[in-house]
């Protein structure tokens, strides 16, 4: 009789593993599915280009119905799974539905912080987070003139982008000074700042505070008061200050987390070795990652130990960002701030709206900021996995790889 | 347009300029057809006068408005001129009155008029009653000088330049003609082409230009002049080439110099001069019979001599050799005889004729001599002329560095970069508690140590008179007015003058006479000077301002009655001395004051460039006179740089016992092994940095011995030993940029500013004004041991325009390196603006090819912050400009000849015909004819 391997998040890191799992061990669990959303598994990525109107909600489907059926998954959308018993190995959704395990997968994702202010609850306010919220601002952009855009991050950008490009005078509210502080330095982002507002025609309130939302009288959001007192008029505000890990469950199954759901290098929860957390809701070496390349990396690692090959080990991803906005290319990745013990390697190009930045430490890359022009990125990425000497390379190193031949 | 005639202010050729104007604005100039020194032609830097005269250019170089400088260091506040006079008068008045006249100094300049001049010397010796009064003369002719008094009694230079078309044999000795008088070169070099039995002998230990047309190159080891001309004479006597009879006739005290000669045969003086016995004798034989090779029909051999003779520790020995030979041989007193000094400034001799030095009184009057005294102390009225010797030039800043000279009046020279021994210079300079200087441009060196600033008048606005190489008198006219508060040299003099004798008077400390520099123009002081000059040996009392209107130029002597002047001086075989004889001079040759020893294994000589003059106040503010030669370089024989291991560009640290320069060093096979050139002009303006021990380098004459001559008192500038070593500074900054026109000369000085703490920093000028551009170029190079602070880097690139974030820029700031291009865009073009190359140069030779060419760089992206040294799009250098006039470049050239066949003579009648290079003044003719020599004649295509 076959394993039973049970995969709670229908998500990217989850279908992932499962799509990894079955390309080395097809047939050896009977899998089943438990997804919050209503769809099949979709690529979160695209969220952002839907909401530009540059992709539609179909384009983005990445395994439709069809394909659990033939994969012989057992789907169930829309349910929320609510108890795990841990002791007896069964899984509980919100609708009843159970289902047993030999293993088990958490990939529960994060959810979207919300803002601690008066007026958050009011309607109008979304995250960008899910197709629901993807709709819905694609609604309110119908329908309504003014959007706020709370968090100056890669997903508040692109928000912000996308109902801009729906005809909505949008504000971003910042609380940084400057904007994707995670990902840029300053004078990267003073670049995307200037793109985002000369293409783009989007306002900027950055150092900015946000004190409450306004109710228009009738439960929906009317403005945006800021802490030093202005107001912004706002119809449609979204709140994107950052996710959080959805460990809710893990922490009712009385699994060992932090931040996230604590693993191990094989992906293993520390407390239970049936138990895989993979995604944005695992903490690994003390990182929970927000992005997508690692969750792939840890899909395989996963996959190849619930295929019980016994052998891959997680070691962490080296992360890079990229925004997807049309007209800005950039990318980052490692320590591209630089700190004690760092050198950098600068080019700038105004001309052409092209910045970049190296870090190397004992003359080894170890971060990048690119931006306007992010092409060979992926030279630099090797560079920074690989970790080997770049001494010899050094003054050619930010023109890109150097053509031989 | 109007024009108006008037002299050229650099050499001493002396020739006549018609300044165009429009309005108050000097729009043109050209040669004077009418002038006997040039008829018409003028050189690369008097063809450009009038662009040195621009308003974007006196806005930035001039001195507009006296000031005064609060404290040493600080910068100077404008005052006005009954302030700044009455505050010099006070200070003079004050050190006279505590010290006696003597604790005064006064150093003018080859440059002053004769009239300024003759003030000067008036207010020195007759009204403050000191001797102190010396100029830059002193580093230039004052050997001239000696020579010719001791030889032929009085300081006259017997010949002139139409003696080049009479004369049978010219000997050109410690002199590069073709580069330091080009116009007269160009006589040479017709009378050459008339005359092609005309022999011509160049001494110099460089194989320059002057020697492109030379029959026999003799490449004598430095310093030993003297033993060459006496081992001639030697030959002379043994083959009996002498004349007797002149000897006899006309000189004494032979017999001391043939005792003096006897020990100089061809062998010994071979080895000491390092010359083959041959050309030894050959060059004797074609001076003693004027190249006709028979002694019994002599042709005239003219001699012609410069500063390879003057600035020596034996100058005035080396001088009066050379003349031995002409009394020797009787080459004296006709038509294509004689020696003829070549001045090197455009009035050193008028400054000689008014009595313009520490020796010297008016009229070819000498101090030593009481009778010359009481005549002058008569003339000015005056009780008496001071006895005491006055100091001569680097007596008088060894004295202020003494603190026996408190107060130092400098007019129109720049000490601060002229003088040898830098050190002691500035040492006086610092010391001296009042220094005035006298200057129409504000950018010298000496400026930064004066407290009282004067703006003088200069080319083009001034009035008066200047006497060339052959004792020819032309008048100076002002074109247009003077510029701000500029005034006349002259006029300076003589307001302070006044302002001090009333002061000294009171004390009692001046005589009780009417004013003595009581002048309202300068024909005022100039007839007083020729009332001088009556009986005389350069008596002019037939001469008059209105005369020289009426008959042009004329040569001295020209006594009342005399309807022209004289063209050539001892037709008679009557000397100016007592009993009309000749003197021979016996000194025999003395060692360099400085020879070369296993510490101090090379010898440094000076010189002009060809393009260039004096410390560049003038010149240097002129990009495209920066064509032929671009940046200051030490010039090595290529041997030697192999075996030093040093490669073109290389810097490296010349140092002599008195101070180090540290600079690119570039091949020059022109130089013997062991010989080193480094150009006379490459002042701290242009050339800087700080030594090891962080002490500021100045440029040339940061190495030159001031060692000088006992009788003329001329420092050694043409020799200094010197070691050279690689200058291990791996930082290296290379910064150009194009600039409006009337901000690049004060960016470059800002740069140089900046830059100033840097082990080495090199800051000059290029471009091609007149072209129509109406931009400057400036050029910044730099190198350290380590990276300097950013903040430096950074106002660096500020001032060259690259600090507004515009421009395409790379940086690692932890190894220090940085580069930086600006574009400017023009449609699909794009051309550089400004390079930056901080830490690593390596990709300067394509980048400043880029920029300076003004070729498109649209097609290189980012690629033009790349280090590498070979360009990532192919870029073709054209090479320095060899012709200036017509802007023709060394790869042009390269490129004709490599596809002409024919004689030389044809090949160089085809590239002037195809590229009309040297074609107009004719100054880059001997480099042509020596590029065509060195390029192969085309193979004629094999058949196919």
């Amino acid at each position: 009789m076959r394993q039973k391997l049970v995969v709670i998040g229908n998500g990217m890191a989850g279908m992932r593993t499962v799509q990894e799992l079955l390309a080395i061990a097809s047939g050896l669990y009977d899998i089943t599915v438990f997804g919050a959303e209503p769809h099949p598994h979709y690529n979160r990525i695209l969220l952002s280009p839907v909401l530009a109107g540059e992709r539609s909600l179909q384009d983005i489907v990445l395994s439709d119905w069809n394909w659990y059926r033939e994969q012989g998954i057992t789907l169930h959308a829309g349910r929320t799974v609510t108890q795990v018993d841990r002791a007896r190995r069964i899984v509980r959704a919100d609708d009843g539905t159970e289902a047993a395990y030999d293993r088990l997968l958490l990939a529960t994702g994060s959810q979207p912080v919300l803002l601690p202010v008066p007026g958050a609850g009011l309607r109008g306010v979304l995250a960008h987070r899910d197709i629901a919220d993807t709709e819905a601002m694609i609604e309110a952009a119908r329908t309504h003139r003014h959007a706020v855009v709370i968090g100056g991050g890669v997903l508040g950008l692109e928000a912000a982008s996308g109902l801009a490009r729906r005809g909505m005078a949008v504000t971003v509210v910042h609380r940084n000074d400057w904007l994707m502080e995670r990902q840029l330095d300053a004078e990267a982002a003073t670049l995307l700042r200037e793109t985002l507002e000369t293409q783009q025609g989007l306002n900027f309130r950055l150092g900015a505070q946000t004190e409450a939302l306004l109710d228009d009288g009738q439960g929906w959001v009317r403005a945006v008061r800021l802490t030093d007192g202005s107001e912004l008029p706002a119809d449609l505000v979204v709140m994107a200050i950052g996710i959080r890990p959805h460990i809710a469950l893990a922490q009712q199954m009385r699994l060992h987390c932090e931040r996230g759901i604590v693993v191990s290098d094989t992906l293993q929860t520390v407390t239970d070795g049936r138990i895989y957390a993979v995604g944005e809701c695992a903490q690994h070496r003390g990182v929970a990652y927000g992005l997508v390349a690692p969750l792939f990396e840890q899909g395989r690692v996963a996959a190849n130990h619930l295929a019980q090959m016994g052998i891959g080990r997680y070691e962490g991803s080296t992360v890079s960002a990229k925004l997807k906005v049309t007209g800005v290319e950039l990318l980052s990745a490692g320590d591209f701030m630089g700190g004690e013990g760092t050198e950098q390697l600068l080019l700038r190009d105004p001309d052409s709206g092209v910045y970049r930045k190296l870090v190397l430490k004992d003359e080894r890359l170890i971060g990048a900021c690119l931006y306007g022009d992010a092409e060979g990125g992926g030279w630099y990425l090797d560079l920074l996995r690989e970790g080997r000497s770049v001494a010899e390379l050094r003054e050619q190193l930010i023109f890109g790889e150097p053509v031989h031949g | 347009m109007s024009e108006t005639k008037s002299t050229c202010p650099y050499c001493g050729v002396g020739c006549g300029v018609l300044i165009q104007t429009e309005g108050d604005r000097i729009t043109g100039v050209r040669g004077d057809p009418s002038h006997p020194a040039n008829f018409g032609r003028l050189c690369t830097k008097g063809s450009t006068l009038h662009l040195t005269a621009s308003p974007a250019i006196a806005q930035q170089a001039r001195l507009l408005a006296p000031a005064l400088r609060p404290a040493r260091g600080e910068t100077p506040r404008p005052i006005g001129w009954n302030e700044a006079l009455d505050l010099a008068a006070d200070r003079f008045a004050r050190v006279i009155a505590e010290d006696g006249p003597d604790a005064v100094g006064f150093y003018l300049s080859g440059q002053l008029l004769t009239e300024d001049y003759y003030v000067f010397n008036k207010l020195a010796k007759g009204l403050v009653g000191t001797n102190n009064l010396d100029t830059n003369s002193r580093l230039c002719m004052s050997s001239a000088v000696a020579g010719y008094k001791k030889t032929l009694g009085a300081d006259a230079p017997p010949a002139c330049y139409d003696d080049v078309k009479d004369a049978g044999c010219l000997f050109i000795a410690g002199s590069n003609t073709a580069w330091a008088h080009p116009i007269f070169f160009r006589r040479i070099e017709e009378a050459k082409r008339a005359n092609p039995a005309m022999k011509i002998v160049v001494v110099d230990p460089r194989r320059t230009d002057t020697c492109e047309i030379a029959d026999l190159h003799l490449a004598l080891q430095p310093g030993s002049d003297v033993m060459l001309f006496h081992g001639l004479l030697h030959v002379m006597l043994h083959e009996g080439w002498t004349d007797t009879a002149f000897i006899d006739a006309h000189t004494q005290g032979f017999e001391a110099l043939r005792e003096t000669v006897r020990d100089c045969a061809p062998e010994r003086v071979a080895e000491v001069c390092g010359l083959a016995v041959d050309d030894i004798v050959q060059a004797a034989r074609l001076f003693a019979t004027g190249g006709s090779g028979d002694a019994a029909q002599r042709a005239p051999t003219l001699s012609l001599y410069c500063m390879g003779l003057n600035q020596s520790s034996h100058g005035t020995d080396k001088n009066a050799a050379l003349i031995n030979l002409h009394l020797a041989t009787g080459q004296i007193g006709q038509p294509g005889a004689g020696p003829f000094s070549l001045t090197g400034q455009p009035n050193a001799m008028g400054g000689r004729e008014v009595g313009g030095l520490s020796n010297l009184l008016p009229a070819h009057r000498d101090m030593a001599n009481a009778d010359h005294r009481a005549e002058v102390a008569a003339f000015w009225g005056v009780p008496a002329i001071p006895a005491t010797p006055g100091l001569s030039a680097i007596e008088m800043f060894r004295a202020a560095a003494e603190g026996q000279v408190r107060a130092l009046w400098i007019a129109c020279t720049n000490p601060a970069q002229s003088m040898p021994d830098q050190a002691l210079v500035r040492r006086a300079l610092e010391r001296c508690e009042f220094v005035v200087l006298q200057e129409a441009f504000a950018t010298t060196a000496t400026a930064a140590f004066a407290d009282l600033l004067l703006p003088a008048t200069t080319w083009g606005e001034k009035d008066g008179t200047v006497t060339n190489s052959e004792r020819r008198i032309s008048r100076v006219r002002p074109a247009v007015a003077a510029p701000g508060e500029a005034r006349h040299d002259w006029a300076i003099a003589a307001d302070f003058g006044q302002r001090l004798q009333s002061r000294l008077a009171l004390q009692a400390l001046a005589p009780a006479v009417p004013a003595l520099t009581a002048y309202d123009t300068p024909e005022q002081v100039w007839n007083e000077h020729r009332a001088t000059t009556r009986g005389r040996d350069l008596d002019i009392t037939g001469l008059s301002y209105v005369l020289l209107d009426e008959l042009g130029p004329q040569q001295w002597p020209m006594p009342e009655g005399q309807a022209a002047g004289t063209a050539r001086l001892y037709q008679d075989g009557v000397f100016a001395t007592p009993d009309g004889r000749a003197r021979f001079s016996p000194e025999p040759w003395r060692p360099l004051a400085e020879a070369r020893d296993a510490d101090w294994p090379y010898s440094l000589n000076t010189g002009r460039l060809r393009d260039q003059w004096h410390g560049m106040s003038r010149t240097g503010t002129l990009g495209r006179l920066f064509g032929h030669v671009a940046e200051p370089a030490l010039q090595m024989a290529p041997q030697d740089m192999a075996r030093e291991g040093l490669a073109a560009g290389d810097l490296v640290e010349v140092a002599s016992r008195r101070g180090s320069a540290v600079l690119p060093v570039q091949p020059d096979a022109t130089l013997a092994p062991a010989q080193t050139f480094l150009a006379m002009h490459w002042g701290e303006e242009f050339l800087g940095g700080r030594d090891a021990q962080g002490r500021e380098m100045t440029g040339v004459n940061g190495l030159t011995t001031p060692t000088f001559c006992p009788t003329s008192k001329q420092p050694e500038l043409k020799h200094a030993a010197v070691r050279i070593r690689r200058a291990a500074l791996p930082w290296t900054l290379l910064g150009i940029a194009w600039l409006p026109a009337d901000r690049a000369l004060a960016v470059r000085q800002a740069l140089r500013e900046a830059a100033r703490d840097l082990r080495f920093v090199s800051c000059v000028p290029f471009g091609d004004e007149g072209a129509g551009g109406g931009e400057g170029g400036v050029l910044l190079r730099a190198a350290a041991d380590a990276p300097p602070p950013a903040a430096l880097v950074d106002r660096i690139e500020a001032l060259l325009g690259l600090g507004d974030g515009q421009a395409l820029r790379y940086a690692d700031p932890a190894r220090g390196h940085r580069r930086a291009v600006r574009l400017q865009r023009d449609g699909e073009l794009a051309h550089v603006r400004a390079v930056l190359l901080a830490g690593d140069t390596r990709a300067e030779g394509w980048l400043k090819t880029l920029i300076q060419d003004r070729l498109p760089a649209q097609d290189f992206g980012r690629r033009l912050l790349s280090y590498q040294a070979t360009p990532p799009v192919a870029v073709v250098s054209r090479g320095k400009t060899v012709c200036n006039c017509f802007g023709v470049a060394e790869q042009d050239i390269a490129g004709h000849l490599a596809a002409c066949d024919g004689s030389e003579a044809a090949r160089l009648a085809g590239l002037q015909q195809a590229l009309r290079c040297g074609t107009n003044c004719g100054s880059c003719v001997p480099e042509l004819r020596r590029m065509v020599r060195e390029t192969p004649v085309r193979l004629h295509r094999q058949a196919a």
